[in-house]
């Protein structure tokens, strides 16, 4: 039994769960019993610098945020790679070494191909 | 007898549990105080200087004193983030409004789990859950720290949340790669990912980021010192824009988005945004402290060895509490002094400086180890 760190770690990650809705409980119980909502059109409407707001929040955004975000899963996928390489790095073989650099000069090019098409200029 | 000896185990965890939260809470709520003082200090104003619980400043000389200091002012704030009317805006989505907080806050607790926070304790191990694949753990539970934010900038459904929300995905992915990418050479010269066993390794070969004091010196680590320090910034700079704060607070830059995804909440959803900000910046400060300064090691009095005695394993715990103030300190100092990157720039320092960098720090200290091995 004392060696089952995943089993703390889930006791933690429930109390850590029980810890960010506790407050938010006992707000809406205190909300509830002592001090009732009082909404009104002006306090429930969409802020915006005390403007009336136009429109909704389905705003057109940069397309860029798409992009960003599919590099961001290729490079990702390849930090998770590097850590077991790393860990293992004082008993690789040879080929195995040139293998994980042809690994990582594979991701390289893929990010200088991105940089020359301009995808990582943000404009 | 196993049966004693599982509860006493499941009694010292919870107790270790218990420990954590505790201790994390007070370190968030004084740096609070701290960031409202040290801001003050700066701009050359007093700070909060009035709060006062009603019979302490009644005490003479101390009551006053502490007064001033402001001691008491987390516990107004708490109280009223918890007593002010919690309104919810008609045209939010009610569910992920509710949820957003919560799930900011979540992750930015559950990351301190692995992390050695003190050597032994009586016959404990100071960690919650010391696992062999620590720091892959670590970037997991950080990667999910995105989507409390976009889900409130999704949730408000008002332009200026929505608007910080989706700048703050792009922000935190982009930075996490970095960062990432930057802890790598650390791991290629310690062999281990296990967060304990980082520390046992500078405990003995020197701190990765200033190597000078060490059981064994080698030239090695003075080869390897230039590596561990472009890490150690690449590793630095990257938390700064994963907890959102300045200079890289573009998510909730006041000048154009007023407070960005949070403008919509009040009351104690906002408190939990609030605490949640100061809790990333806790473990970040702790992942720091553990990965290229040396954890609770001190490399003075003996003080480099897992602890012996209940108040060698108290001073560990203090060295280690120590270490992440001072980052703390580090992290309000530079939100004071910095002016905000624009947001082209961020993503340039971003993806245009350091991956590359990162990637040819990894490669130096790979072809540096090959070499020596």
């Amino acid at each position: 039994m004392p060696d089952q760190p995943y089993l703390l770690l889930v006791i933690f990650i429930l109390a850590a769960i029980g810890f960010a809705l506790l407050p938010l409980g006992v707000a809406a119980l205190w909300a509830k019993f002592f001090s009732p909502a009082k909404p009104g059109p002006d306090k429930n409407a969409t802020y915006e610098c005390g403007l009336v707001s136009k429109g909704d929040a389905w705003v057109q955004f940069k397309s860029e945020y798409y992009l960003y975000g599919i590099i961001f899963l290729i490079f990702d996928v390849e930090v998770i790679f590097l850590m077991p390489f790393a860990v293992a790095f004082g008993g690789l073989s040879v080929g195995a070494f040139i293998a994980m650099m042809v690994f990582i000069l594979l991701l390289v090019e893929g990010l200088a191909w991105a940089w020359v098409k301009g995808v990582l200029t943000w404009k | 007898m196993t049966l004693m000896m599982d509860t006493q185990f499941l009694f010292f965890s919870l107790l270790k549990v218990v420990g954590v939260f505790a201790v994390v809470l007070t370190i968030v709520a004084y740096s609070v105080l701290a960031e409202r003082k040290i801001s003050a200090a700066i701009q050359d104003r007093l700070g909060p200087n009035r709060v006062a619980l009603p019979l302490i400043g009644s005490i003479p000389v101390i009551g006053p004193f502490l007064t001033r200091l402001g001691i008491w002012q987390p516990l107004a704030d708490g109280l009223k983030s918890l007593l002010k009317e919690d309104f919810t805006p008609d045209y939010v989505r009610k569910v992920y409004f509710w949820l957003a907080p919560a799930i900011t806050m979540v992750p930015a607790f559950v990351v301190l789990a692995v992390i050695p926070f003190g050597s032994y304790l009586g016959s404990q191990k100071m960690v919650i859950a010391d696992l062999n694949v620590g720091i892959l753990y670590t970037f997991g539970i950080v990667s999910l720290g995105v989507y409390g934010i976009v889900l409130a900038g999704y949730a408000s459904n008002s332009k200026y949340p929505f608007l910080g929300g989706i700048r703050s995905s792009a922000q935190m992915i982009s930075y996490e790669i970095a960062m990432g990418m930057s802890v790598v050479p650390v791991f290629l010269i310690v062999g281990q990912l296990n967060l304990s066993e980082v520390i046992a390794y500078q405990a003995k070969h020197g701190w990765l980021a200033f190597p000078f004091f060490a059981q064994e010196q080698t030239a090695m680590s003075y080869v390897l010192w230039p590596v561990a320090l472009i890490s150690f910034f690449i590793f630095l700079v990257s938390a700064f824009a994963e907890t959102n704060r300045l200079p890289f607070d573009l998510p909730e830059s006041e000048t154009e988005l007023v407070a960005g995804y949070n403008t919509e909440y009040s009351s104690m959803k906002f408190a939990l945004f609030f605490m949640g900000e100061y809790c990333n910046m806790v473990a970040a400060s702790a992942m720091m402290v553990v990965l290229f300064f040396g954890g609770w090691t001190l490399p003075f009095a003996g003080l480099d060895q897992p602890a012996t005695s209940i108040g060698m394993g108290l001073a560990h715990i203090g060295i280690f509490l120590g270490k992440v103030v001072v980052f703390l300190g580090l992290f309000i100092w530079v939100r004071w002094m910095l002016p905000r990157f624009r947001y082209d720039q961020l993503m340039d320092l971003g993806w245009r400086r350091f991956i590359p960098l990162a990637l040819a720090n990894i490669l130096v200290a790979a072809v540096v180890l090959w070499v020596k091995s």
